[in-house]
């Protein structure tokens, strides 16, 4: 891999910063007009999910990180590790509990996602923004009461739980927004 | 790259605005009878400074530099007998780019004949409280900043306090034993956050920051730069001196420079003949400003980023 000057960071860059990869967040340029140049840079530790800042002078390098994000197909779990396929080669790659993290409830058969791999391995897994999920569990659904804007916990295919509206029943699907995990509305038909 | 690049990034809106402040900026010094001068953006000589890159141009054969601000020109007019002047203009500095920086800038520079630099920042604070409502006036010293915010007195502390300090408040894992480059991570990532709202002038800048500020002796007896900022909400938008006249002590900063440059493995530029002639026919005692007129528009607009104020910044051009 390469090497990135402050100067060539953008929002998004992968690099590695005390052996970790990292994701660039921000990296604002600072200069007193007589004095020394500075980046102060966002980061993400890929692995760690910590967000910090640290200062570089204007013209550090940094090595990138091969990191790579794939999409790919969601075959299943067998409860340790979670199993996904690139849909062009078929080749498949199984992540741990660590690299899918919080995604796991988001996760549904074939849907497709995105499956960040560091060095060959995945290292986390980004659902899409919206799923489509079934309602397996939640209150009996109250008709007609659709105004007042009342909520109630549903527990959905995946074990994720959402609040949904009084008048939605069991059985029902549901679009669920992943980076929040707010109730979007009931699915299309498809 | 996308279809709607051509466009300007500034609101036509922010292109007025500039328009007026540039007309509110003209009027300031027309009826202080301070004359527009007009300098050349080309010249054979380049800043010598160690912080600031010049850019290249291939003119006619001959390798020449884009002005980083107009200071040798003016003070050339000002040794041939110019009265104040002023100049706005663009200048140019290499591998700045980013919310608050573009290579390409415009430069409201100005000199005032018999002034010092505590009278000019009087001025100073006129011009930017005529362009924009200042919740308050503040003047401090360099030393005051630093030991209002950090307890300590940036001209004696050593470098390795300075560096503790700095690598307490910031993540910061390279090395360095110049005291300035700690005192700048110092003033650009602590203290200046922290000096409000208004308009604050910082003067008495240390010694090894003069540029080209004459020194003085302070009130504590400590050898200061003759050398002040001006910043409103933390930001920088002026930089003044007290000018240094002496043609020799500035033949002697320009090869110090040269000195820096080298050890630091940065380009070698000529030097500036025509200035250091000029200092020796005799520049009149003058104290002179720069200040960054896209800054000053980013406060009149409330705009925090000069790339919406730029008709088409860097990465449109």
């Amino acid at each position: 891999m390469g090497t990135y000057s402050t100067n060539e960071f953008r929002s998004g860059m992968k690099v590695m910063l005390d052996g970790e990869p990292c994701a660039i967040l921000e990296n604002e340029f600072v200069k007193p007009g007589k004095g020394q140049a500075f980046n102060r840079v966002r980061l993400r530790n890929l692995n760690s999910g910590r967000v910090w800042e640290r200062t570089f002078k204007s013209g550090e390098s940094l090595e990138a990180a091969d990191v790579m994000d794939h999409s790919m197909e969601y075959l299943y779990t067998d409860g340790e590790f979670w199993h996904f396929m690139e849909p062009d080669t078929f080749e498949q790659h199984q992540a741990d509990a660590k690299a899918v993290g919080d995604s796991a409830k988001w996760l549904k058969e074939q849907d497709t996602v995105i499956v960040t791999l560091y060095n060959g391995a995945p290292l986390a897994v980004t659902p899409p923004n919206h799923v489509d999920l079934e309602i397996v569990e939640t209150d009996p659904g109250l008709k007609g009461d659709t105004a007042n804007g009342g909520t109630k916990p549903a527990t959905l295919s995946t074990g994720a739980v959402v609040k949904v509206p009084l008048f939605l029943s069991t059985g029902e699907v549901i679009r669920v927004d992943t980076r929040n995990g707010e109730y979007q509305g009931r699915a299309k038909e498809s | 790259m996308t279809s709607s690049d051509w466009r300007p990034s500034a609101t036509l809106d922010a292109v007025q605005q500039r328009a007026e402040l540039y007309r509110g900026l003209r009027e300031f010094f027309y009826q202080r009878q301070v004359t527009e001068v007009d300098v050349p953006s080309l010249s054979r000589a380049a800043v010598s400074d160690p912080h600031i890159d010049s850019i290249n141009a291939q003119v006619c054969g001959e390798a020449l530099y884009l002005q980083t601000s107009p200071e040798f020109f003016m003070k050339r007019l000002l040794a041939a007998g110019c009265g104040d002047i002023y100049s706005l203009n663009k200048a140019f500095r290499n591998g700045e780019a980013g919310r608050r920086h573009n290579p390409e800038f415009t430069m409201l520079e100005w000199y005032r004949r018999g002034w010092d630099d505590q009278r000019l920042m009087d001025e100073v604070a006129e011009l930017i409280g005529a362009c924009v409502e200042l919740s308050s006036v503040q003047r401090l010293s360099y030393r005051e900043v630093f030991q209002r915010e950090l307890g300590l007195d940036p001209h004696i502390a050593s470098v390795g306090e300075l560096q503790h300090v700095a690598r307490q408040l910031c993540d910061i894992q390279w090395d360095d034993d110049d005291r300035d480059v700690w005192l700048d991570v110092l003033m650009t990532h602590v203290i200046e956050p922290g000096l409000g709202d208004g308009l604050v002038l910082v003067y008495d800048f240390p010694a090894s920051q003069a540029a080209l500020a004459r020194l003085g002796v302070d009130a504590q007896g400590q050898q200061v730069a003759r050398r002040f900022e001006a910043y409103v909400g933390g930001v920088e938008l002026a930089n003044g001196y007290w000018e240094l006249c002496d043609g020799q002590e500035q033949a002697q900063r320009l090869q110090s420079d040269l000195r820096k440059r080298q050890a630091l493995d940065l380009p070698q530029y000529p030097v500036d003949q025509h200035l250091i002639e000029a200092l020796t026919a005799g520049l009149p005692d003058c104290a002179g400003v720069a200040l960054g007129v896209d800054r000053l528009l980013m406060l009149t607009t409330g705009i925090n980023d000069i790339r919406q104020l730029l008709a088409f910044p860097f990465e449109r051009v």
